[in-house]
């Protein structure tokens, strides 16, 4: 039975493929109705067919079907069943097809809610989407069919590595793939745009819910892959300037450009051209992403042992989808006319300088990320990119944008002169004083703090105006949101990383050691049995001034069956504070390394990550009105 | 406003960013490369002195030495031509195991490397690119040195 669970998932993703052929046929009759229909079929059609062989995939992980060589590889039967569900998703070939069964979700949604465009831009809008699931689809068929047989079946399967048995796994990669392939909602829909006579400011208006949705998925899926680094890694950093943390966030950046872009387009009709264009370079990032970490270039826990073909594959689809996109928009670019100038001390003029910033952000990452892949691949020199660079180009192109997101409520309610310098002198003194109290030793520090009390000031101060005008607050509030959650972001950043503590040293079993205002006791150990792992769990009492504060317990864990050990850090998760164990190597029998961090207010990096989500998803505001005619 | 003028004011603004850019990228982006080396490049000298950079290779067998009840441990990594003794303090990644790849950061002391940090591979199938070509580079001199004592 569970055998032909795995044929039919597989005959799915052929029948997904025939489906795809479907979409690309109206390109080549357009004006016939019959082509119209099966277009608006065929596209919602190929979301249940990827969605059921998904499902089947999951079915023989459940089933544990070792003849196909995905589930051998990455499952074993003492898995908990949780994770042998989430391990359909957790290696190469299953990501992939995650990836096309969240981009035919998409496609669906996009199908669905396009009845209000006009014909020829839905049509053409669709058939680039079929396009991009076409070559998507291919590519699984082609070079990483999760349903391929193995030739000989083995009696137990390997394992799922055991830094991705965690519940951050489960739902970081899907996420991110909403997010990635929401982007490609946007691609087409900028393509389709191209062929148009003239573009109209509304057909902005229709896509800023999407690009708003796309963009609360990526960074829903970036802060979870954070935090995951964060807890399971056991370093407690946080953000790595790992290439492959790059490729999620150069998409991230345009995508953030995009957002604003598309406002002053959708609102004043203004930047077509410029939003267009962006829109394809946002989706290109992502799938650059996707080359990056899926072509085994990168050195990390996201590249799987990998073929090559897999990696020619993504690179030439890069530069079909990159070369065709700016092909077309190259080609009919004067169609863009701009319905009005843009004023240098205005909304708009603001969301220039924003996007001027992003994208120069998003340029100085890129060369970081790329450079050494370039270099590698000439045979000139093997080299990395280090963190400093980063902090070094980074940062200081953020700080001007960041001033300027505290100056929006200002610029809105056209505040008058001297209550702006009052409110300024508030602000530097509340700086002064919480850069005080948390002892500052750098000027970034400093102008961390001040930019974050500057936005924050500032929103409080607008919307204690604009509280009484209903309409002001309901266009405000989303924004005013998302820009205090990067507030709350910057302070948790500065704070935690200018207040930090991270110690490593070895205590023997009673022994107590000092780090920051706590003692750390290390009060015993001991050992536990789970089905797929045994562990070491020492028990680490942690006390200020004699009283016993919190307990905890870090782990050391060896699974069974790839015989690789695992650190579980242990963490006392404040508001304020983060009190983070993690064991590190056995020295003596009683004798353990250990390392012990104290992060202040690290949670508010991700509570602030949790705003902008909730910010933009306030801004989310569909058009049912029909837009032709 | 004119309008010539907006756009004069927003062309000076995009200039004194990309200098700023260009200045700043020119100015940490050369100090902040790692270079990477193997064992045998270190031996022949081939290395930028007074620099961080990383080497990798394999973990000797055998080779693993903790200094008694600290953390300090001292190995050597190789590529099978040549060894280079690691000196490290600190806490090793939970992969690091004798006879396997590791990438290390750190500096070149008289005649032994100071680690800074240790990074193991990711998992057990999956061996570091670098660490996979430098392996390749020795056996193919393997092969030639063979070649060339048999000619």
């Amino acid at each position: 039975m569970i055998i032909e669970i795995g044929y039919a998932g597989h005959f799915l993703l052929l029948l997904g493929l025939m489906n795809c052929m479907f979409l690309l046929t109206p390109k080549f009759a357009t004006g016939l109705n019959i082509s119209h229909n099966i277009l608006l079929t065929a596209s919602k059609l190929h979301f249940p067919i990827l969605l059921i062989s998904f499902i089947c995939l999951i079915i023989t992980f459940i089933g544990e079907d070792y003849s196909l060589d995905y589930v051998a590889k990455n499952s074993n039967s003492n898995l908990p069943l949780i994770y042998k569900i989430s391990a359909a998703w957790a290696g190469h070939e299953g990501s992939m097809l995650l990836w096309c069964v969240v981009s035919s979700f998409w496609m669906f949604l996009a199908s669905t809610y396009s009845n209000n465009l006009p014909k020829s831009l839905r049509v053409n809008f669709l058939a680039v989407m079929g396009i991009l699931n076409f070559g998507f689809l291919l590519f699984v068929v082609a070079t990483s069919n999760p349903f391929d047989r193995n030739m000989t079946v083995p009696i137990d399967g390997g394992d799922l590595n055991p830094l991705l048995q965690d519940f951050g796994l489960i739902v970081h990669p899907p996420m991110l793939y909403m997010g990635y392939v929401g982007l490609s909602v946007v691609f087409s829909f900028a393509i389709a745009c191209c062929f148009e006579d003239e573009f109209k400011r509304e057909w902005a208006q229709w896509i800023r819910p999407w690009v708003l949705a796309s963009w609360s998925f990526l960074t829903l899926g970036i802060a979870l892959g954070s935090w995951w680094a964060y807890y399971e890694l056991g370093w407690g950093g946080w953000w790595f300037w790992d290439p492959v943390e790059n490729a999620s966030f150069m998409p991230w950046l345009m995508s953030t450009a995009l957002v604003h872009s598309v406002i002053a387009t959708s609102e004043k009709g203004m930047f077509k051209s410029w939003t267009v264009l962006l829109s394809i370079f946002t989706f290109s990032l992502s799938l650059l992403g996707t080359f990056l970490v899926r072509s085994g270039i990168l050195i990390s826990v996201h590249s799987f042992a990998s073929d090559p073909t897999r990696g020619i594959f993504i690179l030439f689809m890069l530069l079909a989808l990159i070369g065709g996109g700016l092909l077309v928009y190259t080609l009919n670019s004067q169609k863009f006319i701009d319905d009005d100038e843009v004023k240098m001390f205005s909304k708009e003029g603001f969301f220039l300088l924003n996007n001027i910033l992003l994208v120069t952000a998003t340029f100085t990452i890129l060369l970081g990320t790329m450079y050494p892949l370039f270099l590698d691949i000439l045979d000139l020199e093997k080299i990395s990119v280090g963190v400093p660079y980063y902090n070094a180009v980074f940062i200081p192109l953020m700080v001007p944008l960041i001033l300027l997101v505290g100056y929006i409520p200002i610029l809105l309610s056209r505040t008058s002169r001297n209550i702006q310098l009052i409110q300024l002198l508030v602000i530097i003194a509340i700086s002064i004083i919480l850069s005080l109290i948390f002892s500052v030793n750098s000027i970034l520090f400093f102008i961390g703090i001040f930019s974050a009390t500057w936005i924050i000031i500032n929103i409080l101060y607008d919307l204690r105006i604009s509280f009484t005008n209903t309409i002001k607050l309901k266009y405000r509030l989303g924004m005013y949101f998302a820009h205090f959650g990067l507030a709350i972001f910057i302070l948790g950043a500065s704070i935690s990383e200018n207040n930090k503590i991270e110690k490593e040293f070895v205590l023997e079993l009673g022994e107590s050691a000092t780090i920051g205002l706590f003692d750390y006791k290390l009060d015993s150990l001991r050992e536990l049995k789970a089905t797929n792992y045994n562990a070491i769990i020492a028990s680490v009492i942690v006390s200020k001034d004699n009283q016993v504060i919190t307990e905890i317990q870090p782990e050391k864990r060896l699974y069974h069956s790839s015989e690789s050990p695992m650190t579980e850090a242990g963490i006392h998760a404040r508001l304020d504070r983060d009190l983070y164990v993690s064991l590190g190597n056995m020295i003596d029998d009683n004798k353990w390394s250990l390392r012990v961090y104290d992060k202040p207010f690290i949670r508010f990096i991700w509570i602030g990550t949790i705003f902008m989500v909730i910010g933009s998803i306030f801004s989310i505001r569909f058009k049912k009105k029909r837009l032709y005619e | 406003m004119k309008k010539r003028s907006v756009r004069i004011y927003y062309v000076s603004f995009l200039i004194v960013i990309l200098a700023f850019v260009l200045f700043l990228f020119i100015k940490t982006f050369n100090d902040n490369l790692l270079y990477y080396r193997s064992p045998t490049q270190l031996v022949n000298g081939n290395f930028p002195e007074n620099y961080i950079f990383r080497i990798g290779g394999m973990v000797e067998d055998g080779s693993l030495v903790r200094i008694k009840g600290t953390k300090k441990v001292t190995f050597f990594v190789t590529d099978f031509d040549n060894k280079m003794l690691i000196k490290y303090d600190g806490i090793l990644p939970d992969l690091f195991r004798e006879g396997q790849g590791v990438v290390i950061r750190g500096h070149v002391e008289d005649d032994y490397f100071v680690a800074e940090e240790v990074l193991a591979k990711h998992d057990e199938t999956y061996m570091p690119p670098e660490v996979q070509e430098s392996l390749g580079i020795s056996e193919n001199s393997k092969n030639k040195t063979t070649e060339s004592i048999q000619q």
